[in-house]
């Protein structure tokens, strides 16, 4: 049997109807159970509902067998699991973001965001230093209210941005859901996931004809 | 930095309570039994070791050392593993007694831990190098051992996945031209991160067919079929061997009865650049991460100034513990209560038990509140209570 971690929000229902696109049959109060655990016998399969941000760190140790987690979440959390395909959905990026007509700080920026150590691994690379400052939401407050210089978040569509006049300054990186894997998972259950993978990327290459 | 509470301890240090500890110590003794019985010795280093040396020589990451200064000013690294420690007692003293050598080790290691618990940060390794022996007979008896000693420490369903970083090297080294980029790719594959290897194979500018022999190198992992598969991607004399290393190491596996037991995984890379030929990890039902690695590492020695291959593999006690199904039972102890006035029949009641190999517990009864609450733990319960000789009872 296989345990998947599935994230709450968003991406979940764009990964429930993938799942169902690639012939699994998911029973219909899958979508709107409250319920945090679900059993599909059927399938072989079992469910269960965790924060996005979490979905990696149940892989990770093992207690799922796979995972469908942002790869925001991935570059975060930096799991020793394996990023097996991209799903491709639930499509946005990670962007840097200010007030418009604004420079930054030159002796200790500010930047806030949820990403942490997202944020601070894309300043190092760009050789500048920053002092980043973790928030757990509404992180386009921080700018606005003087919190900090910059902002660094997903977009998706940048109308949040836009309706709180803000601006993008710097794209840091696509994001897409990913079918994450756990390592001793991957070669123990091989043939059920194997099977998993390659119904998923029979669909997931179907579309991106 | 709050105060401590006196009970707190360092993040990832254990504690060992007696019923994971009578669970250890028989999984211990049966996997030692196992390594001493095909002619592999024990050997003990110190905990600390220099910075320096095998702190340096070490397949660990530098962050998950755990460093301290002695008294000269030298940093010292408590040992984040045995590899190492071994290495430099192999290459200063006991390569000049007889090669090939067999050693077996089981010791704590230590690897600080920055993230959340979870992760031990101290924990017993068991296992065994064989130093001097280049021959495809050396790995075949490694993995063979370790099937072996996997068994006999009661695990059911486990995995020796099989790799080859000279396969990994080649097929980079011949399609990407520089190392660079053979680095980058190795990378991925290191972290696990396939998305971003199909990624960067696919922005490279190659031929499609060399395109294609990179994204299907993923794919080799499997039974004995995915060597052929292997071989058909790889070009040139070095790959090949490569191959023939691992179809020569099968072979002989087979001939131990234990191929069952083994699986072929050619994108396994764990370590960027410590292994040098075949490497393995060991999976187990039910535990999320590897019971054990090992393989073959042949440039370390020389680190120590005397250049000799080998091979070798370590196992973690703790989550070997954790694929069994279940905990032994610790051993029956008898309770003796006596009372002042018979303690000498209770001593000589006591001695003739354990002659016989039982445990025995001795108590005073006025040491005890609460008599029926402190029998409980105890398989069986004798009393020399009183004046009279004949107050014996279960």
């Amino acid at each position: 049997m296989l345990t998947i971690a599935m994230p709450k929000g968003r991406i979940f229902e764009e990964a429930a109807a993938l799942l169902r696109e690639a012939g699994y049959k998911l029973p219909p109060e899958f979508d709107e159970s409250r319920k945090l655990i679900i059993e599909v016998p059927e399938e072989n399969m079992r469910f269960f509902l965790a924060k996005p941000m979490d979905v990696a760190t149940y892989v990770e140790h093992g207690v799922a067998d796979l995972g469908i987690a942002g790869k925001d979440v991935l570059l975060e959390e930096e799991r020793d699991v394996y990023e097996l395909i991209d799903l491709k959905i639930s499509p946005c990026y990670l962007a840097v973001a200010g007030l418009p007509n604004t420079s930054i700080d030159e002796v200790a920026p500010k930047i806030a965001t949820k990403y942490p150590s997202a944020a601070s691994a894309y300043y190092r690379t760009k050789g500048e230093q920053v002092e980043i400052i973790k928030l757990n939401g509404s992180i386009e407050l921080a700018p606005m209210i003087g919190l900090a210089d910059r902002i660094v978040d997903i977009v998706s569509t940048g109308r949040t941005l836009k309706e709180n006049g803000l601006v993008e300054y710097e794209k840091i990186v696509d994001i897409t859901s990913r079918l994450i894997v756990n390592p001793v998972s991957y070669r123990m259950k091989d043939q059920e996931i194997g099977q998993l993978v390659s119904r998923l990327s029979e669909i997931i290459s179907e579309k991106a004809v | 930095m709050s105060k401590l509470l006196m009970f707190e301890k360092p993040v990832g240090m254990r504690d060992t309570l007696p019923h994971i500890y009578e669970t250890k110590r028989k999984l211990k003794e049966a996997v030692e039994k196992e390594m001493r019985s095909w002619g592999y010795r024990f050997i003990e280093t110190p905990a600390l070791e220099y910075y320096e040396t095998v702190g340096e020589a070490s397949a660990i990451l530098d962050r998950q050392l755990f460093k301290l200064l002695d008294q000269a000013g030298h940093t010292l690294v408590l040992r984040p593993d045995m590899t190492a420690p071994i290495a430099r007692v192999a290459a200063s003293k006991l390569l000049k007694e007889r090669v090939p050598l067999r050693l077996a080790y089981s010791a704590n290691v230590y690897r600080a831990q920055q993230r959340e618990g979870g992760r031990a940060a101290e924990f017993e390794q068991i296992g065994v190098e064989m130093i001097g022996d280049q021959t495809t007979s050396a790995d075949a008896e490694l993995i063979s051992l370790l099937v072996s000693v996997l068994k006999k420490a009661g695990l059911k369903r486990f995995q020796v996945s099989l790799g080859h970083i000279r396969f990994t090297d080649e097929l980079f080294k011949q399609i990407l031209g520089t190392e660079e980029r053979a680095e980058y790719l190795r990378r991925f594959l290191y972290e696990k991160n396939y998305v971003g290897y199909r990624e960067y194979v696919k922005s490279l500018s190659l031929s499609s067919i060399d395109k294609q022999r990179l994204l299907r190198f993923l794919d080799l992992s499997g039974g004995k079929e995915c060597l052929e598969k292997a071989s058909e991607l790889i070009e040139g004399q070095a790959g090949r061997e490569a191959i023939e290393e691992l179809n020569s190491v099968y072979e002989r596996l087979e001939e131990y009865g234990v191929a069952e037991y083994i699986k072929f995984d050619l994108p396994l890379v764990s370590h960027m650049s410590y292994y040098t030929g075949l490497l393995f990890e060991v999976y187990a039902e039910g535990v999320g991460v590897p019971v054990g690695n090992g393989g073959r590492y042949d440039q370390l020695l020389e680190k120590f100034g005397r250049p000799a291959s080998a091979t070798g593999f370590g196992l973690r006690v703790d989550m070997l513990i954790r694929a069994l199904d279940e905990l032994a039972e610790e051993e029956a102890v008898h309770c003796i209560l006596f009372s002042n006035e018979r303690r000498v029949e209770a001593i000589q009641e006591a001695a003739a038990r354990r002659e016989k190999g039982e445990a025995v517990l001795l108590q005073d009864v006025n040491g005890v509140e609460d008599v029926d609450r402190f029998t409980e733990a105890y398989a069986s319960v004798s009393f020399f209570l009183g004046k009279a000789a004949s107050g014996k009872g279960n």
